[in-house]
């Protein structure tokens, strides 16, 4: 209840603030210690269990300790954001403290949708985490790219909210109980009513459209490249993780008794996300675009607790959450300063540049998924939750097999930073872009954040410690 | 009526809908086929409130009245979205000079 409300609060704050801060450096200290006050008071409902609003929500929101801990994951990987990229948020246009609200606003949404107990608040919640991340996308004006992207975004979000909406229609038609609450769909005894069925269906189609899972996942790419790099890593990061919170919070609260009934075409999604995002990833010139791809990727690897839908998926979804999104918010933190986009930008980096190299390595090495860092624990605990399902053990072997794929394109970046000789415009020009500076507090953080991911790796039960179910 | 009817008219508005956002190439057009896809789903709510409603009116006079609520919430997110949506159409008009999703594909390679 304290993120949910102090996020809104926060949000109007920097709204309001526009008017008054005089610097464009006054926001981002502004939002970042908002952020950490946020964090303490969460913290602080995730240990003791008292949070410091009294608000009667008539059930509406549950508050568990797996909730408030992904909710700490993403306020987390917020601050970091706000620490590593905060500077180039600045740079995108003139109304940078709108820009912090708006992120805010998300943050909103993203707490609705992890603690959300009906279906109403699952709609508000994904409502209120897309819609500024439209405007987001589309913040810089001038830009043709961006403006695409922004519409493309809104008009792939607006038709996903009408199936989403069409679905909870028909689920509600077909709950004998009328409610909207998710525990308590009545899916009856055998097989599920046909309305229910078709609801779900379509609930499955607008979900995987948030989280861009195959063949919903057209417009990530395009998305993603168009978007201000800043709010890309915001997008990949933080959003998609609290689409695969309310997805998997959706399927084991109300259909988690059917689950043989749906399983296989889960899996077929999966397989299919799987495939599609480490394919074409591997064909990716721009890192940006790579990226995306590997969003789509990961987003398959993701998919599998929700698959398997066992305790081991739900310590393995917020493991992996977190290792995702330390990784990629790093690794955005690092392209925005880059010179050229595409991975000859990345030749000979390590000479220029050691710490951005080794750093980025790190990384690099998580996304993979290479024992020591949080990445091979996420992706482990999801494999062992998919084997222990018991069902379709062919999707195991078929997520090795695409994790190994995602290898080539991972590497290939690493050996350009190491192997390779920066090509003539490169060596002239400096692997950084203009304007773009690398400050000593810039490369400790990389570094702290490079640190965190390989003690996620070797102690992942700092993070599971905290889930009780 | 049986709620049948509402039943098909729903879907038949919301595949209107769903059939106008994939084969419209002007962005104004698949918006409003967005908002008739959101209409549909208010027209179902409303419809299977009334029939839940009349399964339990004997317990419980106010039954299965949350449905009606949610449309209003639907509404108003709708109303958000057409605002943003359309200062997003007004941007890209301002650029390129035209509506026509088509004309959007530099992306693509």
């Amino acid at each position: 209840m304290n993120a949910i409300l102090l996020t809104a609060i926060w949000g109007i704050i920097m709204m309001f603030g526009g008017v008054f801060f005089k610097s464009k450096q006054t926001p981002k200290y502004w939002a970042i210690a908002g952020l950490v006050i946020i964090i303490i008071s969460n913290y602080l409902e995730l240990t003791t269990g008292a949070s410091f609003f009294e608000i009667e929500t008539k059930y509406m929101l549950s508050f568990n300790s797996f909730n408030l801990t992904f909710i700490t994951i993403a306020l987390v990987s917020t601050l970091l954001y706000f620490l590593l990229s905060g500077s180039d948020i600045e740079k995108v246009g003139d109304n940078v403290s709108e820009y912090f609200a708006l992120i805010f606003f998300v943050l909103c949404g993203v707490c609705l949708s992890a603690t959300y107990n009906t279906l109403l608040i699952l709609f508000l919640g994904i409502e209120i985490m897309s819609i500024p991340l439209y405007i987001l996308t589309g913040s810089d004006k001038r830009n043709l790219k961006s403006n695409e992207a922004a519409l493309k975004y809104f008009l792939m979000g607006a038709f996903s909210t009408g199936i989403m909406l069409m679905g909870i229609a028909f689920i509600y038609g077909g709950n004998s109980e009328a409610s909207f609450f998710i525990t308590n769909i009545n899916i009856g005894e055998g097989k599920m009513p046909v309305l229910i069925a078709i609801g779900m269906v379509f609930m499955l189609i607008a979900l995987s459209f948030k989280v861009s899972a195959a063949p919903f996942h057209f417009w990530t790419p395009d998305v993603y490249e168009g978007a201000p790099t800043v709010f890309t890593s915001f997008m990949a990061t933080v959003v998609k993780i609290a689409g695969f919170i309310a997805f998997i919070r959706l399927f084991e609260n109300s259909f988690g008794k059917v689950q043989a009934q749906w399983q296989l075409l889960v899996s077929v999604i999966t397989a299919a996300t799987l495939f599609i995002g480490n394919l074409t990833a591997v064909f990716q010139q721009s890192v940006k675009r790579m990226l995306a791809y590997s969003s789509i990727a990961q987003a398959g690897f993701m998919l599998l607790a929700v698959f398997a839908l066992n305790i081991t998926a739900m310590q393995g979804l917020i493991l992996y959450s977190a290792a995702y999104s330390l990784a990629t918010i790093g690794l955005f933190a690092i392209l925005i300063r880059m010179y050229d986009y595409t991975i000859d930008g990345f030749n000979g980096l390590a000479k220029n540049q050691p710490v951005l190299a080794v750093t980025a390595t790190t990384f690099l090495l998580s996304l993979t998924g290479i024992p020591l860092t949080a990445g091979f624990q996420g992706k482990f605990l999801m494999l062992i939750a998919a084997i222990r399902d018991g069902h379709h053990h062919w999707l195991v072997f078929w997520a090795i097999i695409c994790a190994a794929v995602s290898a080539y394109y991972y590497f290939k970046i690493i050996q350009a930073m190491f192997f390779k000789q920066a090509g003539q415009e490169i060596q002239d020009h400096g692997s950084i872009a203009e304007g773009a500076t690398i400050t000593t507090g810039f490369k400790v953080l990389l570094i702290l954040t490079a640190i965190l991911i390989i003690l996620l790796g070797i102690f992942p039960s700092l993070i599971t410690d905290s889930l009780r179910f | 009526m049986p709620v049948y009817y509402y039943i098909f008219l729903a879907v038949a508005l919301f595949s209107i809908g769903v059939i106008g956002v994939l084969i419209r190439r002007n962005a104004i057009i698949i918006f409003m086929c967005v908002e008739l896809m959101l209409n549909a789903a208010n027209l179902l709510l409303v419809a299977f409130s009334k029939m839940h409603h009349q399964a339990a009116i004997n317990t419980n006079s106010t039954a299965a009245s949350d449905a009606q609520v949610f449309v209003f919430f639907i509404m108003v997110v709708a109303a958000a979205e057409v605002s943003i949506g359309l200062a997003i159409i007004v941007m890209m008009y301002r650029n390129t000079h035209s509506v026509d999703v088509n004309f959007l594909n530099r992306l693509k390679n």
